[in-house]
């Protein structure tokens, strides 16, 4: 089992309600699942507590079999460099690094470093000529496909897209979408894509719809 | 209408109150220094002002005794009966007190008990007499019997008294020393040669000699307020800049809303004004404070450096704190003129965004600017004369290499950035250049502070480190002896002689050359002076051509003002005309200087006889000869002076003096310090979209907290770095060309290697205290924080 949640509970200070209430799901290598849900009813926060980004209130967040809930914060810091890929709406490039070494960074940092891979995904997400730019200097599409090329490169057990084409239109969207699930199904992770699109939803393999804080 | 803007303009201040506390803490703080210096620059003055009133001295002309004596009361009743219309004045020294006998029936208006309101004529004359002095001066006087009276306004160590008075507690029997000229004197008086041939009259001076030999010590405190003022600046414009550029968006929609630009403008203006007064009073009271800790120490270095004597205690002038408020408003148009500028120009559909992009696109512009100014100081440098030119190029030397900075930082750290391997080392780099124009402001303040320390440090060490060789010259001789009259004079020169190595008598006389007042010495052929004056310049062989009197030896000052180099002619005396042999340095001193051969002065001026001695003998022997010279010349304690006492006095004076720079070098780099903090904090409330995806990508939040302090101290050091030179430009600019043209000398430029390290250690601590709390908050920063940066909402 690739991660695993049980009875996961999260309340955010001076909230009267919990925003995740007694969330339980598996998730295998290789397997893509689409998380659903309206504004506000907990997804980011569920993706922030299963990249070791946040801390459970309760409950277990198990990753590769080790549970997060223990760590500190160093270790929750070496989890997300070298098991997690996260992939945020916002893009959230380094606006002082070029796009070669956004793409090589987190692999870097993981000391999982190779050159001819980050330029093999440069050519296959069509950045090759714009590996000495900066991130301003990109379209947002262009920005994303960086983003999903930094994801991958130290090649993650496990990666989390957080409306990864919410900020694109459609036809960039499914390019980027489309590129994005083949390259993490070549190297075996698992996917979980949180969307409010359903028509990108139905494309993966298994769905799960979030109300209110609990899963439906 | 003016009621809702004024809400939506000050509700930005309520929303940002560190925002508010950096523009009114930037403000005061610089105003306090500059305030502060002013107000001891203000003391100081009104101390040599009062001196001035008090003694008659810059006022009016003055008659002295052409031996340097004193004048017989025959010769003033002589010169009263002639119809001169003169008044006596007796000096001298009552334990530490100086003592100041006038007399009002005949004194000038304005001199004396004439210009003391509510004094009692009759009771200053008659009886036991009144004394006029401070109060803490009236505690350390004798009982004289005489009515004490506390006068304020009187001059600091000053007792002023009936000449009858101060002859008797002086035991002058009727010798005066100097005589005031009324400035109206009857056309057919007979002239001063024909009543009284022994005597001068000089001409008034204008400012008192105090006042001038002081100068420069003012003129140094000014240009270190006036940097501090210009660091507290650099805060103010940072953060009046940040404010209009956040309240952009606002200024946009109140537009639109119908609200007219003029009176948008008008509305921002007048609330700087008020936030600028606000500070301005924090600023003057902060500056009251600095100055009262730091005048007992100024007036402790302008007494044992020039015998000036300041009041200790400040007075708080309605003109010192009405200018610090008017400079902190001033301060405050400056800083702002820029942001209103822009304001008033800006289109009604500008975009709302902050104009990052503007600014990065302002750092070419800065760079070329930069390089202009610093051009333009060399050229001013090379090819400039005059005091306002030395100022143009110090102004355009600082402002220029703080512009530079930015730019320079920048190419630094794209260095570092194309050489690191390491992804968090590239990162850093990167984020650190990212960073420099945000910080650029705080930076520049921290350049200038640095400059000033370095400089001025350099340049007081310069100026001790040369003034302390120039005493070991100047004092060669073990103990120096003043006579009071010809008749103890010889009695002196009796006692001394069988029992000292050499006695060399100190002859002078007051004359002019080109139009320049000098003082004429006539030395002795001597090994004294052969082995310990090291000249500037000399001819080959000048102390045997000094001695068979084939020229004259003068100072800088002459040298400089009067263009009398090597070789070229100095009438010495009606129809003798002497060559240059040689310029030594005379450090301090503010008139021309000329010394010939003994024999040549004794020629020319045949009535000046020597009232000053200096003796040379074993230094064992020299408490001893002060006892023997006390009871067979009569030579009061007060005439003899040795060299061991003036040295440590010039020493002790110095160690005062490095306490006043020293305190101001250290609230300067506070100030800066202080810059540094609030665009730190600034900062890592903008930053943050920048640090959480490198926190999200596995960097732990105590790493980023060490790297940001680490951040700071990187650029502390680098920004250290250019100032050391700049810091050396300044001091060089200071002793080699504002020194010169207006003072007349130049001091040598020394390094102090240890001193820059200590300042930069302490830079360094200033820029981690500075990033202290705010990487403190990154370390313990929630990570909902963090991640509130990837919300959609966001």
């Amino acid at each position: 089992m690739l991660l695993s949640l049980r009875d996961v509970t999260k309340t955010y200070p001076g909230a009267e309600v919990s925003v995740l209430q007694r969330i339980s799901l598996d998730l295998e290598s290789g397997e893509m699942l689409a998380l659903t849900g309206e504004s506000g009813s907990g997804k980011s926060t569920l993706l922030h507590l299963m990249g070791g980004l946040d801390t459970a209130d309760r409950g277990v967040v198990a990753l590769d079999g080790v549970d997060l809930t223990p760590l500190d914060d160093k270790g929750r810091a070496a989890l997300r460099r070298g098991t997690v890929g996260v992939v945020f709406q916002q893009f959230n490039l380094i606006p002082s690094l070029t796009v070669g070494a956004n793409i090589a960074f987190q692999a870097r940092l993981a000391g999982r470093h190779d050159p001819d891979r980050v330029q093999r995904l440069a050519q296959r997400l069509g950045l090759g000529d714009h590996l000495a730019k900066y991130p301003e200097q990109l379209s947002g599409g262009q920005q994303q496909r960086v983003a999903i090329a930094r994801t991958l490169a130290p090649q993650p057990r496990l990666v989390l897209a957080d409306e990864p084409t919410g900020n694109l239109d459609e036809a960039t969207a499914d390019t980027v979408f489309a590129l994005m699930c083949e390259l993490v199904a070549e190297t075996g992770a698992g996917l979980i894509l949180v969307t409010h699109s359903e028509r990108l939803a139905t494309r993966l393999g298994r769905r799960l719809h979030l109300r209110a804080g609990q899963l439906t | 209408m003016t009621g809702p803007i004024l809400v939506a303009l000050l509700g930005h201040w309520r929303r940002n109150p560190l925002q508010l506390f950096t523009l009114l803490a930037g403000l005061a703080l610089g105003t306090a220094l500059w305030s502060g210096v002013q107000a001891i620059n203000a003391e100081a003055r009104a101390s040599y002002d009062a001196a001035e009133a008090t003694l008659g001295e810059g006022l009016f002309p003055q008659i002295v005794a052409g031996d340097g004596g004193s004048i017989p009361l025959a010769t003033y009743v002589a010169l009263r009966r002639a119809g001169w219309n003169v008044s006596p004045v007796i000096e001298g020294n009552l334990g530490p007190v100086r003592v100041v006998g006038v007399d009002p029936l005949t004194a000038p208006k304005g001199i004396g008990p004439v210009a003391v309101e509510g004094a009692d004529l009759g009771a200053f004359l008659t009886g036991a007499g009144q004394i006029f002095a401070r109060e803490e001066v009236l505690a350390t006087l004798p009982d004289t019997g005489a009515a004490l009276v506390i006068t304020p306004a009187a001059a600091p160590n000053t007792a002023l008294m009936d000449i009858g008075l101060a002859d008797r507690l002086l035991g002058r029997q009727g010798r005066i020393d100097r005589l005031i000229v009324a400035q109206i004197q009857p056309s057919t008086r007979r002239p001063l040669a024909e009543v009284a041939p022994g005597l001068v009259q000089s001409a008034p001076q204008g400012d008192s000699n105090v006042a001038r030999l002081t100068e420069s010590f003012h003129l140094n405190l000014t240009a270190f307020g006036l940097l501090a003022f210009v660091v507290g600046l650099f805060i103010v414009h940072g953060a009046i800049g940040l404010a209009f550029e956040q309240r952009r968006p606002m200024v946009r929609t109140l537009r639109a809303l119908g609200v007219p630009l003029g009176r948008l403008i008008l509305l921002m203006a007048l609330e700087l004004a008020v936030l600028g007064l606000s500070a301005g009073l924090v600023g003057v009271a902060l500056g009251y404070v600095v100055a009262a800790a730091l005048l007992p120490d100024v007036a402790a270095t302008l007494g044992g450096l020039y015998g000036a004597d300041i009041s200790g205690e400040l007075t708080l002038r309605a003109s010192w704190w009405l200018s610090g408020l008017a400079i902190a408003l001033g301060g405050t148009g400056v800083a702002a003129a820029g942001s209103l500028l822009s304001l008033s120009r800006m289109p009604l559909l500008a975009s709302a965004q902050p104009r990052a992009w503007v600014m990065a696109r302002q750092g070419a512009g800065l760079a070329v600017l930069s390089l202009g100014l610093l051009v333009l100081s060399g050229g001013l440098a090379v090819w400039g004369h005059g005091l306002m030119v030395g100022f143009a190029m110090l102004g355009t030397l600082l402002v220029g290499g703080a512009l530079a900075l930015p730019p320079l930082l920048t190419l630094v750290l794209r260095l570092a950035e194309g050489r690191a391997r390491d992804p968090v080392a590239q990162w850093f780099w990167a984020d650190t250049r990212q960073q420099v124009p945000a910080l650029s402001l705080a930076l520049m303040a921290l350049l200038l502070a640095m400059t000033a320390n370095v400089g001025v440090s350099t340049m007081v060490s310069s100026f001790r480190l040369t003034f302390t060789g120039f005493l070991d010259q100047r004092l060669a001789s073990e103990l120096y002896v003043s006579a009071r009259d010809a008749e103890q004079a010889a009695a002196i020169v009796a006692v001394a002689e069988p029992r000292t190595n050499a006695v060399l008598p100190i002859l002078s006389v007051e004359a002019q050359v080109a139009g320049h007042p000098v003082e004429i010495y006539g030395a002795r052929d001597h090994a004294t002076y052969r082995d310990n004056w090291q000249l500037l310049r000399a001819a080959p062989g000048v102390w045997d051509a000094l001695a068979r009197g084939e020229g004259v030896l003068v100072n800088e000052q002459l040298y400089r003002r009067a263009g009398r180099d090597l070789g070229t002619a100095v009438r010495v005396a009606p129809g003798l005309d002497l060559p240059v042999l040689g310029i030594f340095g005379d450090y301090g001193n503010p008139v021309g200087q000329v010394i010939v051969n003994e024999a040549v002065f004794a020629r020319q001026f045949p009535d000046v006889r020597a009232l000053r001695f200096g003796l040379r003998l074993d230094p064992a022997a020299v408490d001893a000869l002060r006892q023997t010279l006390r009871d067979q010349a009569g030579v009061a304690d007060s005439a003899m002076v040795d060299q061991a006492a003036i040295k440590a006095l010039s020493l002790s004076v110095f160690d005062r003096t490095f306490t006043v720079t020293t305190a101001l070098n250290i609230l300067t780099l506070a100030v800066a310090g202080f810059a540094m903090l609030m665009s730190l904090l600034t900062l890592a409330a903008m930053r943050l979209p920048q640090v959480a995806p490198v926190w999200a990508l596995g960097l732990p939040r105590t790493r980023l907290a060490a790297l940001d302090l680490l951040r700071a101290v990187v650029l502390a050091a680098l920004t250290g770095a250019l100032a050391l030179p700049l810091g050396l430009g300044l001091a060089w600019a200071l002793l080699a060309v504002v020194n010169v043209e207006a003072f007349g000398w130049r001091l040598p430029l020394y390094l102090f290697p240890m001193e820059y390290l200590r300042l930069g250690a302490l830079a360094l601590l200033a820029a981690v205290l500075a990033a202290l709390w705010p990487a403190w908050r990154l370390s313990r920063m929630p990570p909902a924080q963090l991640l509130g940066v990837f919300r959609h909402e966001r």
